[in-house]
């Protein structure tokens, strides 16, 4: 451990309270500086739906928003992600209504396991919003970082499609 | 991963105080290195510095035709700053071709330089690594060893840096900024990485307290007409095999300037000196181009699995001159 200078806002290594806001709720959770996002997610706040694919930003299983960015929540600290606002896949439908991209999921059958699926969708939702959803081209290059072991690309690309067209071809 | 303290840096002066007062504090910036290699008992930090509080994410056009890009500018945004596509279009398409659109959201441009090898005898803890454990010998010489450089190579080390948007910053003359106990530091790109030599633990010339505020590159109409080319065992989210940073200038059939850096293949991000002065001043073709590449390529060593990445940098480099002559960007 470091000999770090007994400051106040020096944090750990025991459990810390950490308030994090999360599909547009406070939440507080107790952990230790050294717990990722995702485990604060999966194991502290039964909030399961983010998967744990590698533990090391190879996979996109983890894709979160963070102040509406997709970023990797196993590779960010729940600590740093304190006053910072966190979508996760369960934040995405409007009550009973899924997401648009959720229904395309479905319609479009584009998952055989589906463990790589909410990572898929909360990417998916970005791409379109970036605007990087013109081409299929563009589609793979820019949905790369979200592996499917079960090689469900072509299915995934077309709920993406239905997505982006219904959209207005706004994409 | 080993337990841990966390602080957050209130500006530059609380970074470096903060990270002084441990032996074991490390900056955290996008946490893409950072965090993976703490779980992977590969990096040893005790407290973490989280500086994403800090007022360095800036990513400016200058006067003299030059960047401005903040330490934690992070990849995505400087790949598309307008500035940058136009001014330095290498340098975005190294950014855009690397990692994933997350980790891009994420990783910061001074974290990317600190970036580590992906060599996998350093990410795995055990294997021998004089990188992680001086002294432990070096496991790629007589294993599985394709994806490791040859160029700038020891007997102590033969890991690759990893970097791509490194190699654009290296070819247009970077300067990495950075600020510490005593005082201000300037760092040209390419000194900013050390061969590995008998010390390949030693990586960067700046201390563990010192922080990177930002790199500037200089005005280099030049760059106008950069490419980036990446070749990679797959199409994309994959590290290079060999990638060039070209940028090319031709009077009357004569070269009259030139940049050409090559990732993948060295311990560094490598500045190809010798073609870009081999190239300046003779004919502007490919037997000339053949020719420059050779001649960087000369004192590569290649190993059993790796030999082929002598070849393959230099039609790289063939590649991407002749792409920048005519005006293709990727
Ligand atoms: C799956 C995967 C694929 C990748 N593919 C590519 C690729 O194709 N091409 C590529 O170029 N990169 C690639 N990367 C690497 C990625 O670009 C780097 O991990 C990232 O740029 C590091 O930035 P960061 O802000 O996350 O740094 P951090 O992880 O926060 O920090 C990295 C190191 O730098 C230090 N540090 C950070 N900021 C500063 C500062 N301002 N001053 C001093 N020290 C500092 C930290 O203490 C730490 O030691 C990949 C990474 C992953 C996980
Ligand atoms: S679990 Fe985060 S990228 Fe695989
Ligand atoms: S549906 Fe099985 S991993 Fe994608």
């Amino acid at each position: 451990m470091s000999t770090t200078e007994s400051r106040q806002d020096i944090r750990g290594p025991h459990c810390v309270p950490v308030t994090v806001e999360i599909n547009g709720r406070g939440r507080v959770v107790d952990v230790e500086p050294r717990v990722s996002l995702l485990d604060a997610l999966r194991e502290h706040l039964g909030l399961t739906g983010t998967k744990k694919g590698c533990d090391q930003g190879t996979c996109g299983a983890c894709t979160v928003w963070v102040d509406g960015r997709r970023v990797l929540a196993c590779l960010t600290l729940a600590a740093a992600a304190a006053g910072h606002e966190v979508t996760t896949i369960e934040g995405l439908a409007d009550g009973d209504e899924l997401h648009p991209m959720q229904r395309a999921f479905l319609e479009n059958d584009a998952f055989q396991c589906g463990y790589c699926t909410p990572g898929q969708i909360m990417s998916a939702v970005k791409l379109i919003e970036e605007g990087n959803a013109t081409t299929d081209e563009d589609i793979s290059e820019f949905m790369s970082g979200n592996i499917c072991r079960c090689a469900a690309y072509p299915n995934i690309r077309a709920a993406v499609r239905q997505v982006r067209d219904a959209a207005g071809g706004a994409a | 991963m080993r337990p841990l303290t966390y602080s957050r840096a209130r500006d530059v002066d609380d970074a470096l105080a903060l990270v002084a007062a441990g032996p074991d504090s490390a900056f955290l910036a996008g946490g893409t290195t950072e965090v993976d290699l703490l779980r992977a008992g590969v990096s040893r930090s005790g407290h973490l510095v989280d500086i994403n509080d800090l007022p360095l994410t800036a990513v400016e056009d200058r006067p003299d035709g030059g960047l401005h890009i903040g330490a934690l500018a992070r990849m995505n945004d400087v790949a598309r700053a307008p500035g940058v596509v136009h001014r330095f279009p290498a340098i975005s398409r190294a950014l855009l071709q690397g990692a994933s659109e997350q980790l891009r959201n994420m990783a910061s441009l001074g974290g990317n330089l600190c970036q580590r090898t992906r060599c996998p005898y350093l990410r795995d803890g055990v294997s021998a690594c004089n990188k992680r454990e001086p002294g432990t010998g070096c496991a790629a010489l007589d294993g599985p060893n394709r994806g490791h450089a040859v160029l700038g190579t020891s007997d102590h080390c033969i890991a690759t840096h990893p970097s791509d948007v490194a190699v654009a910053l290296v070819a247009f003359d970077a300067v990495v900024h950075t600020v510490g106990a005593a005082g201000a530091r300037a760092i040209a790109a390419d000194d900013f990485f050390l061969l590995p030599g008998e010390t390949p633990e030693i990586e960067h010339p700046i201390g563990r307290d010192e922080l990177i505020v930002g790199i500037d590159v200089p005005g280099t109409p030049i760059a106008r007409n950069s490419v980036y080319l990446k070749f990679r065992d797959r199409q994309s989210y994959e590290f290079a095999l060999v990638s060039v940073a070209a940028a090319i200038e031709v009077d009357a059939g004569i070269v009259t300037d030139v940049r050409l850096a090559l990732g993948g293949v060295g311990t560094k991000p490598w500045r190809a000196w010798r073609a870009e002065a081999a190239l300046v001043g003779g004919p502007a073709t490919e037997a000339a181009f053949r020719r420059a590449a050779a001649v960087e390529l000369a004192d590569a060593v290649g190993r059993e699995q790796n030999a082929f990445k002598i070849e393959l940098a230099q039609r790289a480099a063939v590649r991407g001159l002749n792409q920048s002559l005519k005006g293709i960007r990727s």
